[in-house]
């Protein structure tokens, strides 16, 4: 049997175990439709040109795990932030752990999307926001939509800052001998607070692993949200992150991907605005060997005047490993002194290193100012050689070359702790320790 | 009164073309249809060999097998290819020997145009070859051409007189099954222009074609076949005018340039097909698929000015196959009223220490919208490769649009590509910075417009220039000059 009907035959045993709301269960019934329908996206699609899911999804997944793995904190304390204090949203397979979470409904509520989904309380919120900016007609994140259950929910009310960061981790046990994980966000910030939140998704053994995620983030008026996504995953390991941001005027929504690892990871990261003077900021640093893939896919959709975005992808491409960069700011008409920005830079370090970039901009505005640079290049030698002349390394010059063209992505990341953190892995990556934090 | 960006607007939208004339000249013309029949029937018609008429029909059973691609960023009504009358040629063909001969009302046409053929020859020195409705009817300074060994025909004759050049090449660098408007043109091309520079000359003069489509319900299916031998040098000029129609028109060509080792091939077009009326009616369907191929050393480089058109979706590419080939294209896309531009280039590097540069500049206007859309593809084998990209566009008024979608593919780490691209409109403090200096605001954005411009304009040869200069007054220049 295909992956693809035992999906949509799984279903069925699925939603019968469920005690939905209503309108959920209606939306999950529609959404599996639109999957039956169009199936997984191949590279016949224009926005999967250059990223293929043959070879994923022609294996076989389990979508349940069977057995509920256990974890001691002690193996994966080392992916929390655990020098800050923080609010943990912790999964394992794609279920709750209560034991290494740390929630809150304490003046702001992070909890579960299963808790959210059933429980009367949470009604009104589900109902306005559930399902409302994730695309209807997206096959994968149709298929997430039909299965959600799980996942991180988070609100904050008005005139809220959230004291401690939000850890969205998802581990795979590597209990099942391969594994289909499906989880589903829903954030949403009401007016004037702040949020920062860091996801992440990891793997503990090198199984199969596939996760379809979709967020969905409503930043209201004069909100403030910065969000991380750490990819630095197992090879055995794939992502489809799917998010989807909403914002109101005044409102600042930032987004900072940082894929260092993973067998396939694609980002889907969707920006809608509803007001004025909005600031969207979408930046990520990709640092790739091996043959990994990595495809940033990125819209901002420019619906209102005075808004202004800002793009900043940098990739490092060694060995065979594939970036892909598929960006795409669309200003309407009416969108009148849209500032939008858009830069994709890329450097290749071996003979079979792949770059795609498409950097795309669709303007029916004229009081506009709107523009995008692409780059693939290689390291200045003559900088590499001015270092060099002083007594520098070679491998320590390169990656000092490397954190100086990162450099733009990681000095807008807010949490020291978390940077000090992405600094070491970079370092780790490039295999160097140069003495001194940058 | 002060001049305005609103005047200029409203100048721009109500400006006519120009050349929308409809000469009255007897034509022999096909009935209307697609098929085997007519294919055969051209190819009798033109006396070909029994391989071209073989090429034709392999070429239209492959098209059969086609369906019209749809991923452009245009809309526009399918043609119906049954509907089309596939030849279409002046009646009485005879052989001009000299200007002459030619009938009376056909040169009236080229006064019109504005490039007598008559005073071309005489003041310029170039040699024209005119297709008017897919036959050519005078090529000029053959003889000229003859003694350097250059030859410079029509396609057709080149068929008969050199079958075993046009048999080497032609459809070499765009196979037939390339693309659904490559196969149609490659099963039923009436004319079009063919061009032999031989080894280690270079070209005295510059070449150029014109075309026109002047009856109703024909489409103008030309082939341009351009060869230039070892460090030969070849300028290549091809310009388009159409008579004004309510229908639309298809114009879907096909030009193969092969620059081998050492040569350099410079192509120019200045495209003014009848873009429809104000109102969006009518206008050519200008599908043109242009391609070069690069070997050792070799040069292509494409500069087109778009003006005209109701639909142009085209990107003239170039096949960097040789080492250290370059390959440029520098374009000024114009839309206005209801034209939509789907253009650009693609730049496939194959070869070592192989260069391009692609400068392309959008103005839209009305309620037109003009894309760019581009490819720079880098092989994994090609070491070393250097590319420059950048794409601007300029916006007037708000109901137009401006789009960018560059493709950019590096395999190799040694690859340099850069791709730059902005959108803007002409700004408030560029005109006050003029009119501060005296520069009242008609000149000011007059000076805008000629220096966005001006890059690609200055690619241009000077033999065409004035006659390039001409159609950007009817666009934009003249209305603000």
């Amino acid at each position: 049997m295909e992956f693809k009907e035992k999906l949509i035959s799984s279903y069925l045993a699925f939603e019968g175990d469920l005690d939905l709301l209503d309108s959920v269960h209606q939306t999950r019934a529609k959404a599996l439709r639109v999957f039956e329908k169009k199936g997984f996206p191949t590279k016949k699609d224009e926005s999967w040109k250059y990223t293929s899911l043959n070879a994923l999804v022609n294996a076989d997944y389990a979508l349940f795990p069977r057995s509920e793995a256990s974890i001691e904190l002690k193996d994966v304390k080392k992916y929390f932030l655990y020098d800050t204090d923080t609010y943990k949203v912790i999964f394992i397979d794609g279920v709750y752990s209560p034991f290494l979470s740390n929630t809150t409904h304490d003046g702001l509520d992070v909890c579960l999307m299963s808790a959210a989904l059933t429980k009367p309380k949470y009604r009104n919120l589900i109902n306005t926001y559930f399902n409302k900016i994730a695309s209807l007609e997206e096959s994968l994140t149709a298929l997430n939509t039909s299965y959600s259950k799980e996942g991180a929910f988070v609100y904050i009310p008005k005139k809220t800052v959230a004291e401690k960061p939000i850890e969205i981790i998802h581990f795979a046990s590597g209990e099942e001998h391969s594994l289909w994980l499906q989880p589903r966000n829903l954030i949403v910030v009401d007016k004037n607070s702040q949020v920062q939140i860091i996801e992440r998704h990891q793997s503990l053994k090198d199984h199969p692993v596939v996760t379809n995620s979709v967020t969905e983030v409503y930043v209201h008026e004069e909100a403030f949200v910065d969000y991380y996504k750490l990819q630095n995953d197992l090879t055995s390991a794939s992502l489809i992150d799917n998010t989807y941001i909403q914002q109101a005027k005044n409102s600042h929504a930032s987004v900072h991907t940082f894929s260092l690892g993973g067998k396939l990871v694609r980002n889907n990261l969707r920006y809608y605005h509803t007001g004025q003077r909005i600031l969207s900021t979408l930046k990520g640093v990709t640092i790739l060997e091996g043959k990994q893939h990595v495809d940033h896919s990125t819209m901002v959709h420019h619906s209102h005047p005075n808004c202004e975005s800002h793009q900043d992808y940098k990739g490092i491409f060694s060995e065979r490993s594939e970036g892909v960069f598929n960006g795409q700011i669309l200003v309407e008409k009416i969108a009148q002194k849209t500032n939008a920005f858009q830069q994709n830079n890329n450097v290749l370090l071996d003979d079979k290193a792949t770059v795609n970039s498409k950097p795309q901009l669709e303007i029916y505005a004229d009081d506009v100012k709107c523009s995008h640079g692409c780059t693939i290049g290689q390291m200045d030698e003559e900088a590499l050689f001015y270092l060099r002349s002083r007594g520098i390394p070679k491998k320590e010059a390169k990656a000092l070359m490397t954190y100086a063209f990162a450099n733009n992505v990681l000095e807008s990341v807010q949490l020291p702790s978390l940077k000090k953190r992405i600094n070491g892995q970079i370092a780790s990556k490039l295999g160097v320790n140069l003495g001194f934090e940058l | 009164m002060a001049y305005t960006e609103e005047e200029l607007k409203k100048e721009l939208e109500t400006k006519e073309y120009e050349y929308g004339f409809y000469t009255d000249i007897e034509s022999d013309t096909f009935p209307v249809g697609l098929n085997e029949d007519i294919i055969r029937k051209i190819s009798e018609k033109k006396g070909e060999p029994d391989w071209m008429t073989k090429w034709r029909l392999e070429a239209f059973s492959s098209f059969k097998k086609m369906v019209e691609p749809d991923w452009s960023n245009v809309k526009y009504k399918k043609p119906d290819l049954q509907k089309i009358s596939y030849y279409s040629a002046p009646k009485k063909k005879p052989k001009y020997n000299s200007l002459e001969e030619v009938d009376p009302e056909l040169l009236k046409t080229f006064d019109k145009l504005g490039i007598s053929v008559d005073e071309q020859k005489k003041l310029s020195g170039v040699a024209v070859d005119i297709v008017m409705d897919s036959v050519s009817v005078a090529t000029t300074f053959r003889e000229t051409l003859a003694k350097k060994g250059i030859i410079f025909c029509s396609i057709s004759e080149a068929i008969q007189k050199h079958p075993e050049l046009v048999k080497k090449y032609i459809g070499t660098v765009i196979p037939p099954r390339d693309n659904y408007y490559s196969a149609l043109n490659s099963a039923v091309f009436t004319d079009g222009s063919f061009c032999y520079i031989p080894k280690g000359v270079r070209c005295p003069m510059e070449l150029s074609t014109y075309f026109r489509i002047n009856q109703a319900g024909t489409g103008q299916f030309e082939r341009t076949l351009v060869i230039a031998d070892e460090q030969s040098y070849v300028s290549y000029l091809e310009g388009c005018t159409a008579p004004s129609r309510d229908e639309n028109q298809l114009h879907a060509a096909v030009v193969e340039l092969i620059a081998l080792d050492d040569a350099e091939i410079k192509y120019s077009t200045v495209q003014n097909w009848f873009p429809g009326d104000k109102n969006g009616k009518g206008g050519v369907f200008n599908f043109v698929t242009k391609r070069g191929l690069c070997h050792n050393r070799a040069k292509i480089s494409w500069t087109q000015v778009e003006t005209g058109s109701a639909v142009t979706w085209k990107y003239p590419s170039c096949v960097l196959k040789g080492d250290n080939s370059i390959g440029e294209f520098y374009s000024i896309a114009v839309t206005n009223n209801f034209q939509q531009a789907d253009t650009g280039t693609k730049m496939v590097h194959l070869g070592n220490n192989t260069r391009s540069t692609i400068i392309s500049k959008g103005i839209s206007a009305g309620k037109s919208q003009n894309s760019y859309r581009g490819l720079v593809k880098v092989g994994s084998r090609a070491k070393n490769a250097r590319n420059f990209s950048q794409c601007d566009s300029l916006l007037m008024g708000n109901n137009c649009g401006a789009h960018t979608f560059p493709y950019i593919e590096a395999k190799n780490n040694s690859a340099q590509v850069e791709h730059e691209a902005t959108t803007s409109k002409i700004g408030e403090d560029q005109i006050f910075y003029c009119n501060q200096r005296g520069i009242d605001t008609e000149k000011a954005i007059a000076l805008i417009v000629n220096g966005f411009s001006k890059e690609v304009l200055n690619k241009l040869p000077m033999e065409f220039a004035v006659e390039a200069q001409k159609l950007l007054e009817i666009s934009l220049e003249g209305s603000v000059g």
